[in-house]
């Protein structure tokens, strides 16, 4: 059977930079509950990474994405001088010196990716999304999140990507492909929508018509957690959700605002700002 | 920094926002509450910064509505005993 909602695991090792006479290695490992990345620095700067999808064990999933991370590198574990474990899984990250939380991690990770001219990011997870407003160095000033309701995340996305038969990494394009805008579906709840687009199906729409009233029901959703808090510029996201251009589409043409462009890989923010921590940490306590 | 624990639902919006600029960490708030709701620790979204302020629980953060509707009267005891005006509740 095909697996729609598979997206692509990753990884990726500087070519520039070296380890060998690195002052500081420090890393960062984010455990959600769809995806594992872990991120490595030396020096503060970008030295590897790994991105893949969370399994059935926290501990594993950190474990795997670090070797990951480490392969052909020559490093290991040991020769790391500070380890920070962030997300929903953090606490089970067995090889951390600490947890931090995803929402610092965001801000942090999305000023390194972005550059310190970003105002607000939207993170949008596996699990549930979040505001957050950062000032230039990348500290939080305010957030705002969804506790209540894991709808309209990563997990939603993949369950409907199988239900309608697409790619999960085409659903986005292929959401745009619509002459005219269909209302949302009028839920984001996954199981709701999930009934409320079989319905749809049934009844002849085309999968891209389908798509375009999920993803613009998600889009609306996060929208007014946006608004919320407000939308200062530069605007950026961060997460699995930030490579659909279908609910990226919608949430700037809400707005009126266009997120930045993406340089990497937007799922290792949280793992990179969790680095990024950790080397100042490491610093501190003079490791 | 604007801390903002709490959730919008069908029923309303319950959220306890604490500003970190005001908040000195004196723990007046956390005696007079009631239902254990706040605690003393360092920032969790400042990592860097070690000086404890009130925190809303996290086994609390979803319950808010149940937890606070208890406190009768505007502001609510949590509020009103802050000598900072560091807190909010809406
Ligand atoms: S309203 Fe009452 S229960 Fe809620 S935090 Fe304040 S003092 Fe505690
Ligand atoms: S009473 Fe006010 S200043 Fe004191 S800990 Fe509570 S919020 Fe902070």
């Amino acid at each position: 059977m095909a697996e729609f909602w598979k997206w692509r695991e990753s990884r990726w090792v500087s070519q520039e930079v070296h380890w060998k006479d690195a002052r500081v290695i420090s890393a960062g490992v984010d455990v959600g509950s769809v995806s594992t990345q872990a991120v490595i620095l030396i020096d503060g700067l970008l030295y590897s990474y790994s991105n893949i999808r969370t399994g059935s064990s926290s501990p594993e999933s950190a474990t795997k994405a670090m070797n990951l991370a480490l392969e052909g590198t020559g490093l290991s574990l040991e020769k790391i001088h500070y380890t920070v474990g962030t997300g929903y899984g953090r606490v089970n990250v067995p090889f951390a010196q600490r947890t931090i939380t995803e929402i610092a991690c965001h801000a942090k990770g999305a000023n390194f990716m972005y550059g310190p001219t970003v105002r607000t990011v939207l993170d949008m997870g596996g699990q549930d999304c979040k505001v957050i407003r950062c000032d230039e160095n990348g500290k939080v000033l305010s957030f705002l999140m969804n506790d209540k309701c894991a709808a309209g995340t990563g997990r939603g996305l993949e369950v409907f990507a199988d239900l309608v038969g697409v790619n999960i990494e085409e659903m986005g394009e292929l959401s745009l492909r619509v002459e005219e805008e269909p209302p949302p579906v009028s839920s984001t709840c996954v199981v709701f929508a999930k009934s409320e687009a079989s319905s749809l199906l049934r009844r002849g729409w085309p999968k891209e018509r389908v798509l375009a009233a999920y993803c613009a029901a998600m889009a609306k959703r996060v929208v007014v957690l946006l608004e919320r808090l407000g939308v200062e510029e530069d605007f950026a996201i961060t997460g699995g959700i930030a490579k659909n251009a279908g609910i990226v589409r919608r949430i700037e043409n809400h707005l009126g605002v266009k997120a930045l462009e993406p340089k990497m890989d937007t799922q290792i923010a949280g793992a990179l700002g969790a680095a990024l921590f950790a080397a100042s940490l490491a610093q501190r306590e003079g490791k | 920094m604007i801390l903002r624990f709490g959730y919008a639902d069908g029923s309303g919006e319950f959220y306890i926002t604490l500003d970190s600029e005001k908040c000195d960490g004196c723990g007046v708030c956390v005696e007079v509450c009631p239902k254990g709701v706040l605690f003393l620790a360092p920032n969790p979204f400042d990592p860097l910064e070690e000086v404890p302020l009130a925190l809303v629980r996290e086994d609390a953060r979803n319950r808010l509505k149940y937890l606070c509707v208890l406190c009768k009267g505007s502001p609510k005891p949590c509020v009103a005993s802050c000598p900072n005006g560091a807190l909010e509740h809406f």
